[in-house]
């Protein structure tokens, strides 16, 4: 009885297939139709969130590079003219 | 900015918006379906984010050693395109894996790490932008750290037991997939390269605006 208890209980074959780590990528022409609508809206939103993350970083380096060289231009033609007088 | 910036910001916005098109045309895979092609962004993002991690942790090892701004400036450009790309790969693939493992998150090896070499950039930016004096090199021993993470994040899969594919996926793949795979990889490192140097210009232009308000104080 020990050694039936000790004994790992036999995951159903699909479950092992699936949690069996994948070593390559097998193409497939044509989708089965289980597959087809559910993930649409996981692929555009991972596809929208790496567009828009994107997008928002370049924005905040540019507003921020913009207002450092506006700052950086006002000083120097303060100092120029503060050499002038 | 360098004259041949725009002209490449413009082929890298004309790449980015070829690459659904290119995705488009790549096959399904048999296991995953339509899902798969989160694969297109998910493994560039993570490239980049390991490429950050590196660029930040040698950036850092050199600063440390030559004590050279230089080399901090390119270490705090890095820990953000770090911080950015990692959040972009730690969000598509929970999206990837809710469909193709049945659940959002893992905590396998190579998820975990990633986690945590992410959270240690992250602390590199709170230390830079709240650990006052001295904070910089401070900030360049973590990053060390998160570079030592960086090869162990790649080989875990190799290693470990997990249900994340292994490395030896890219290598197998047909053209169909490594074609878009590739463009997406370069259109990817176009991008960081650009957002890099966007970011060590900022930090270029905020040493200059530092040393003028000094002169002036003098």
């Amino acid at each position: 009885m020990f050694v039936a208890c000790a004994q790992e209980p036999k995951q159903p074959e699909r479950q092992q297939q699936e949690s069996k780590q994948q070593g390559e990528f097998i193409p497939l022409s044509e989708l089965p139709p289980t597959e087809q609508i559910p993930a649409a809206r996981l692929l555009i939103g991972a596809y929208s969130v790496v567009i828009v993350g994107l997008f928002l970083y370049v924005v905040s380096v540019a507003r921020r590079l913009n207002t450092v060289q506006r700052e950086v231009e006002r000083l120097e033609a303060d100092v120029k003219r503060a050499g002038r007088t | 900015m360098p004259k041949w910036f725009q002209p490449a910001a413009i082929v890298c916005a004309l790449m980015f918006a070829a690459t659904p098109i290119v995705i488009a045309n790549a096959p399904f895979e048999s296991t995953m379906g339509l899902v798969f092609k989160i694969f297109f962004y998910h493994m560039p993002s993570a490239w980049m984010f390991l490429l950050g991690g590196i660029v930040c942790g040698v950036a850092s090892l050199r600063f440390l050693i030559t004590g050279s701004v230089k080399h901090d400036r390119t270490a705090l450009a890095a820990a953000e395109l770090t911080v950015l790309f990692g959040l972009l790969t730690l969000v598509t693939g929970p999206l990837w894996a809710r469909k193709s493992w049945g659940t959002w998150w893992v905590w396998d090896v190579r998820v975990t790490a990633s986690l945590v070499s992410w959270m240690i950039a992250v602390a590199y930016l709170i230390l830079r932008r709240y650990g006052g004096p001295g904070s910089e090199k401070l900030a360049a021993g973590l990053a060390l750290f998160g570079m030592a993470n960086v090869p162990f994040i790649y080989v875990s899969v190799n290693y470990w037991r997990t249900i994340h594919p292994a490395t030896s996926v890219v290598p197998k793949l047909p053209v169909s997939m490594g074609g878009p795979l590739w463009f997406c990889v370069a259109t990817f490192l176009l991008t960081f390269f650009l957002l890099f140097k966007m970011r060590v210009r900022l930090e270029e232009q905020r040493a200059r605006l530092d040393a003028i308000y000094l002169s002036l104080d003098e």
